[in-house]
């Protein structure tokens, strides 16, 4: 890349986060620290029955005994876990609200200002939203017509109220606390997060999101989402986050089990898009994510499309654990990191079942001084006979002062194991920038459009809602990146 | 005068590239440079354009009256300079329908006209596509992106059809076309040809003179025009080559 391609992209606006702001509203916080009182306190706030007491102290337990995974090639000061407050609710939240008019008008118009308007006439058509501020499920939308069908779509805290049974089974099933110490967190303090059933044969007929917002300081988000699709169901779900500005380092820790029955399909999409910190790297949340999926039943498919951009660290692998034969799972992902952002995401594929087949497309972006790595996992047990499987790892580095890097392990124990796997690494092409710019496009709007072409394989894979908001992020993602 | 190139010399990486170049170019004029290989032609053509990597040793350049040295690339574009690429390079998932409504939209932003809503876009599209004999199908690809080189330039020739340059350069525009290709290619031009825009043909062979007549050949030599005049020079070359030029 020439000097001019690199003062140009020095030159560009410096980072936009424009979801940055604070809602100064009271909220409702235990003591700092994690200690058994901290989940007492949870866990009665919540007014949770024994057994899930019982299940976040026992969690709690395991945490202490794990040390934290260390082979991500990721750089941070240790987190200190005594710092941080685990709650944090917009007083008055004891019970969740009825409907709007018992909400805070504040609430309201955080969420009018990020675009995720709560009255649901306002709602994009078609999209049922759960609302998570801090700690608490604030709002549900179209509740009512999802009931009907039987769907259950409410907080995780609710489910734990009205359908114990089917948390009791599912609840740690695909992700057990024991199995990481952000696992085990996670399960001692997770706070709220979204519940999905979707009953036998029903194919639901909305997109159902959840949009997460960090407002408090000093708080770590402890996100559940439980989903499951019963035999023969189908569910499209997506996620988006943001959070305030702040010099401090914030810790997300998210857990999310997806568990699909038998010819039951579900696509799990998240925009992350979490505060990365500025232009020097200051601030910026920690995003250490759990999320595993569990195709238990036969010809059962779950397919995970992420789109990564937000977040001073990322460490996050969603995974499929393909049980049922003829079962399927996919992930598709594009991270972008900018500044001194770090990602270190992929995907783990687990072949169980006989002729399963997993398909990994993964498109990381890096500029300026960010890091960028793709770790992917593929397994295939002995009884996974003729399992397949398709990786494909692109990274694209604009500047030289960034970096991309693949790890791709692969380990087969079955010989009629059918394994592609191709990768790239390629800097944003001179050529194609002169050609752009040649017929009257800005240097800027250049680099973006080569950029979403780049990641088009998986931006398509997203709902057709978020596509174009996709689109735009990936846009903004640019900005401010430095040669 | 509407193009206007003064002494013009030109290095790329410690090499003198072009050397004392003079080329004058009018309204509704088309003009034709050859030259064996290396004689500097697609560097002319790519300094026009504002590629970024050469230096500029001595000399001017007016494009409608404004120093051309001031505006960079895509503010070339905005004005109405339109460069058909020898290589079309490859923009592998960007869609040719909205990479050319931005494109054309950017030249409308900087006369502050309005721009063009996605219905009459398509509609301009569609209508360019099949003056032009391009299969609709082909404007659902990904730019250039696995086409074949003559599908490369027929789609150049497209995007100069929408665009409506005032100068539009071809950069060896007939190197891989066969006969047919060459034809539909040079039809393209012909069409576009009107008395306020002009051309800029650069090519190796004569056979393209065939199908385009222009009103000025230049013979180019080692940096420099060496010979200027109408199209009994085109034959000239093909009779007897370029080697009596230099």
């Amino acid at each position: 890349m020439n000097t001019e391609t690199l003062d140009k992209l020095d030159s560009y606006s410096k980072n936009k986060y424009k979801y940055g702001f604070v809602t100064d509203i009271d909220s409702d916080k235990p003591k700092k620290g994690l200690n058994e009182e901290t989940i007492k306190f949870i866990s009665t706030k919540k007014n949770e029955p024994e057994w899930m007491l019982d299940w976040r102290l026992n969690s709690f337990s395991k945490w202490k005994k794990i040390k934290e995974p260390k082979w991500s090639n990721l750089n941070f000061p240790k987190i200190d876990y005594q710092d941080i407050y685990y709650y944090s609710a917009p007083k008055g939240f004891e019970k969740k609200p009825k409907d709007l008019s018992e909400v805070d008008p504040k609430l309201i118009e955080t969420y009018n200002k990020l675009g995720i308007p709560l009255e649901e006439q306002k709602v994009l058509a078609g999209v049922a939203v759960d609302v998570v501020f801090d700690s608490v499920s604030v709002a549900t939308t179209y509740k009512g017509q999802l009931e009907k069908l039987g769907i259950i779509f409410c907080s995780i805290s609710e489910a734990i109220q009205k359908h114990p049974e089917l948390v009791k089974k599912y609840l740690g099933s695909v992700i057990p606390p024991g199995d990481h110490s952000f696992s085990a967190l996670n399960s001692a303090v997770f706070t709220d997060g979204s519940f999905v059933y979707i009953p036998e044969n029903v194919k639901c007929p909305m997109e159902l999101s959840t949009y997460f917002r960090i407002n408090s300081e000093n708080t770590g988000q402890f996100e559940r989402t439980l989903i499951i699709a019963d035999k023969g169901s189908y569910v499209s779900y997506l996620e988006g986050c943001t959070a305030p500005k702040r010099d401090e380092n914030q810790l997300h820790a998210a857990n999310v089990e997806l568990i699909a029955l038998e010819d039951a399909e579900i696509k799990y999409s998240t925009v992350q898009n979490w505060y990365p910190g500025d232009e020097e790297g200051k601030g910026g949340i920690y995003n250490f994510v759990t999320k595993r999926g569990l195709c238990a039943g036969n010809n059962s498919k779950i397919s995970w499309t992420q789109v990564e951009t937000g977040s001073a660290i990322t460490w996050k692998y969603p995974s499929c654990i393909l049980k049922g034969d003829n079962s399927i799972g996919e992930f598709y992902s594009v991270a972008i990191t900018n500044n001194y952002q770090q990602a270190d995401t992929g995907t783990k594929m687990t072949h169980i079942g006989k002729n399963t087949k997993s398909k990994i497309i993964s498109k990381g972006i890096s500029l300026g001084k960010s890091q960028n790595t793709y770790r992917g996992e593929v397994s295939f047990l002995r009884k996974a006979d003729k399992a397949r499987n398709y990786t494909q790892c692109d990274s694209l580095l604009v500047g030289n002062k960034c970096g991309a890097h693949t790890v791709p392990y692969i380990e087969s124990k079955n010989n009629s194991a059918v394994i592609e796997h191709e990768a790239s690494t390629s800097k944003i092409n001179e050529d194609q920038l002169y050609y752009c710019r040649q017929r009257g496009l800005s240097h800027e709007e250049a680099v973006s459009l080569i950029v979403n072409g780049f990641c088009k394989q998986v931006l398509q894979e997203l709902p057709m809602e978020f596509a174009v908001e996709a689109q735009k992020l990936v846009s903004i993602s640019l900005e401010g990146s430095v040669g | 005068m509407f193009l206007e190139i003064k002494k013009l010399s030109i290095k790329i990486e410690n090499k003198n590239i072009l050397r004392n170049l003079n080329l004058n170019i009018n309204e509704g004029e088309v003009h034709a440079i050859m030259g064996p290989n290396g004689s500097g032609k697609s560097t002319l053509a790519n300094v026009l354009a504002g590629k970024e990597d050469y230096e500029i040793l001595e000399g001017e350049v007016t494009f409608k009256n404004k120093n051309l040295f001031e505006l960079n690339i895509e503010e070339r574009a905005q004005e109405g300079m339109f460069l058909a690429f020898q290589y079309p390079v490859e923009i592998p998932g960007v869609n040719i329908t909205p990479f050319l409504h931005s494109a054309i939209n950017s030249k409308r932003n900087r006369f502050n006209q309005k721009e063009i809503d996605n219905l009459s876009f398509a509609k301009l599209l569609k209508s360019k596509a099949s003056d032009l004999g391009i299969d609709i199908e082909m404007l659902k690809r990904s730019v250039n992106t696995g086409f074949s080189g003559g599908e490369k330039k027929r789609y150049e020739i497209l995007q100069m059809s929408i665009l409506n340059p005032d100068l539009a350069i071809l950069d060896e525009t007939d190197s891989g076309l066969d006969i047919d290709a060459l034809k539909i290619v040079t039809e393209g031009v012909n069409k576009l040809k009107t008395k306020s825009n002009s051309f800029l043909i650069i090519t190796h062979y004569q056979k393209l003179l065939d199908y385009i007549k222009p009103d000025f050949v230049h013979v180019m030599n080692n940096g420099s025009i060496v010979k200027s005049g109408g199209s009994e020079i085109a034959s000239e070359i093909e009779k007897d080559g370029f080697q009596q030029f230099q």
